[in-house]
């Protein structure tokens, strides 16, 4: 009831000084509003990552050789040939957790056919690579396990191949040739448009595993990488796990033997590039919180003015029967209110500078409803933190000499 | 009955570069219902003592019972209790809050009220913008008043909490003669009323409105002595024409 009061003579204060209050929340609705930008920002930046990271397949989990100690001689990563073609279909037959595996086996080489050649990635895959990727055939046929088991010399090709190899047109029957051997064309990828990490996923010709193996490349029996998808998100880890522990059985590694591979997960890459965009919006997060406490100091500063400003009115009401607490809890809710209506501002502003950014600039922008919360708790504090002192400095008049103030 | 106030040996020393003895030992005792006028020139220490008397200021030393209440060991906080309840102030510079209405204005005691009320307050104060001959003012601002209507609205202020005692320094200090006599017709109402009235001025003529006349001067009371030919304010303004509410003045000094 009491409080009701106090309230009502704060707000009343405030409406008869306008302009004074609007600029002293001026500071607080540019300090929110930074906050949350900046943080709307940078979580839209994460999460143009994670969507980017997401396309790189399902579930994915990648093995690639990596370097053991081998009689004394420690190799650089992915220099060593470890992972062979007999490695993609034991996981496929002992791990319980993952959906689908391919081994990769790559190379770049210049391709001819249709008239020209282009140089480009010429990868030996499985069927269920376009499972694991999510990739889809825009003409013609994959190639199937029975492409695999008779090493058929049959391509697909990535758009950008055909694209520039055959001016656009279907290529479907056609022949080309890579390192002399030649390829029949069975299909087309499907477009994946510009690609997640610069370079053009589409500039590729996906070929059987075992064709790669042993008519594009001389050590016929290892792979570069083997992709798994595993069964579910949830499962990545165990599913790692369950991978590594296959393939250290496979190459009878022994107790305290190192891995001859390195497995990692989608979730991993994710973070490590999380790690860089969460370390830019604490940065700005930091700047942002900064223009917050100037913010508050702002409140002060003025609420200081106020208080010297009135002094009189201070008098009158000390003289008619206003306790010190009365006094100080008048200009605490003035400050709190001023410091909560400068935070609503700012939030409204964030709103509004986000819907820009995302509607005529293409950035990425989320507001994360904590944060909102989080600024508005934090105009509050700022509120009491910083209307304290003049507050206190306005209970503690004397009435006489603030009745004698001019 | 207890007296509304008693004071013994009233002392007020400010302590400067030269010490200032404001109050050099006042003793004053008033009973319920009387209407007194403290007179002395400037700097007699008129206002000191008005001031101690309205628990605004406390006395180097000497003891001050109000009410039968010794006001001297009272915290700030209970001396804002007895301000609120017990006494209404009016000032010379009237006081009000700028920017806001006169109903508002007279309103502001109870916002502090600490014991409960069941009147509610804007009634109150309506009633009592009433008394001061106000009702249609308000909803005007302060700016928006005279001097005199402005100072009808600080003793509506000062009547709102029913007090025991109206302390008024210098009241008519800043208005013209006329309206000045019109002022003390509504003390005089009061007065009637039963509510104990302390007044400073410094002319006889305002003086005379009451009925008794304390004299100061350096600080202490040289003469005590009841007024023998007191002047009603309202049978004199009988033969003026006009409304409390339309006076001339303006200029508040
Ligand atoms: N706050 C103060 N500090 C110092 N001296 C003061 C103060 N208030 C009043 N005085 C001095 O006390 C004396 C009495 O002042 P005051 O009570 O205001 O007289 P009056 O109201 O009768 O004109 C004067 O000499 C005045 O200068
Ligand atoms: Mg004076």
């Amino acid at each position: 009831m009491k409080i009701l009061k106090l309230v009502d003579v704060a707000r009343s204060s405030l409406l008869k000084n306008r302009l004074r209050s609007l600029l002293t929340m001026l500071g607080i609705v540019i300090g929110v509003g930074a906050v949350i930008v900046m943080r709307a920002i940078g979580d839209g930046a994460q999460k143009n990552i994670e969507d980017r990271i997401k396309t790189l397949g399902t579930n994915l989990i990648m093995v690639r050789s990596s370097s053991n100690t081998f009689g004394g001689v420690r190799r650089g990563a992915g220099s060593s040939r470890t992972l062979t073609l007999k490695d993609p279909g034991i996981l496929k037959e002992q791990c319980r957790l993952i959906a689908a595996v391919s081994g990769i086996v790559s190379t770049n080489d210049q391709v001819i056919g249709g008239g020209t050649n282009w140089f480009t990635q010429i990868q030996g895959v499985s069927p269920e690579f376009l499972t694991i990727k999510s990739w889809d055939l825009e003409e013609g046929t994959f190639f199937t396990e029975r492409d695999i088991r008779a090493r058929t010399k049959v391509a697909v090709l990535g758009s950008s191949v055909v694209e520039n190899m055959f001016s656009g047109q279907v290529p479907i029957g056609q022949s080309i040739r890579i390192r002399q051997t030649p390829f029949k064309v069975i299909g087309v990828l499907k477009a994946k448009g510009q690609s997640s990490f610069g370079q053009d996923q589409d500039d590729i010709i996906l070929v059987p595993l075992t064709t790669a193996a042993f008519r594009l490349r001389g050590d016929s029996q290892y792979v570069s990488q083997i992709y798994v998808s595993a069964l579910s998100a949830d499962v990545m880890e165990a599913a790692q796990e369950e991978v590594a522990q296959t393939l250290r059985l496979s190459h009878k590694l022994i107790d305290g033997q190192e891995d001859d591979f390195t497995v990692r997960t989608q979730t991993e890459i994710t973070e490590a590039f999380s790690a860089t965009t969460q370390q830019l919006t604490v940065l700005l997060m930091f700047i942002a919180a900064v223009s917050l406490v100037v913010g508050g100091v702002g409140i002060m500063n003025i609420m200081l003015v106020s208080v010297t400003e009135r002094t009189r009115e201070i008098g009158i009401r000390v003289a008619v029967g206003a306790r010190s607490i009365d006094v100080l809890t008048q200009f605490l809710i003035e400050a709190v209110v001023l410091s909560v209506m400068g935070g609503v501002l700012g939030i409204a502003s964030a709103y509004g500078i986000c819907y820009f950014l995302q509607e005529y600039r293409g950035m990425t922008t989320i507001i994360k409803p904590e944060i909102v919360a989080i600024s508005l708790g934090v105009s509050v504090v700022i509120g009491v933190v910083f209307g304290l002192f003049p507050a206190r400095k306005a209970s503690q008049l004397d009435p006489i000499d603030a009745l004698r103030h001019e | 009955m207890d007296k509304v106030i008693q004071t013994f040996e009233l002392k007020k020393t400010y302590e400067l570069a030269q010490p200032v003895h404001a109050l050099r030992g006042v003793d004053l005792t008033i009973e319920p219902g009387e209407f007194v006028s403290i007179m002395g020139a400037s700097g007699s220490g008129k206002s000191t003592f008005m001031n101690i008397l309205g628990c605004l200021d406390r006395p180097t030393s000497g003891a001050y019972r109000l009410d039968g209440v010794a006001v001297g060991k009272l915290s700030r906080n209970e001396l804002a209790d007895i301000r609120n309840e017990k006494i209404g102030f009016v000032f010379q510079g009237f006081n009000l809050l700028p920017r806001t209405t006169a109903l508002e204005n007279v309103e502001l005691p109870l916002v502090y009220q600490r014991r409960k009320s069941s009147v509610k307050p804007k009634r109150k104060a309506a009633e009592c913008l009433d008394r001061v001959g106000l009702a249609d003012r308000s909803h005007h601002q302060t700016q928006q008043l005279s001097g005199g209507q402005q100072q009808r609205v600080a003793i509506a202020r000062a009547l709102v909490n029913d007090p025991s005692l109206i302390l008024a320094d210098e009241p008519t200090g800043n208005l013209d003669t006329g309206t000045s006599r019109d002022l003390m017709g509504l003390f005089q109402d009061l007065n009637d009323q039963g509510i104990t009235i302390v007044l400073v001025t410094h002319e006889l003529e305002i003086a005379r409105h009451t009925n008794r006349r304390v004299n100061m001067r350096d600080g202490l009371i040289i003469q005590d002595e009841p007024i023998e030919d007191k002047i009603d304010a309202r049978q004199d303004s009988l033969n003026r024409t006009g409304d409390p509410t339309q006076e001339g003045d303006l200029t508040p000094q």
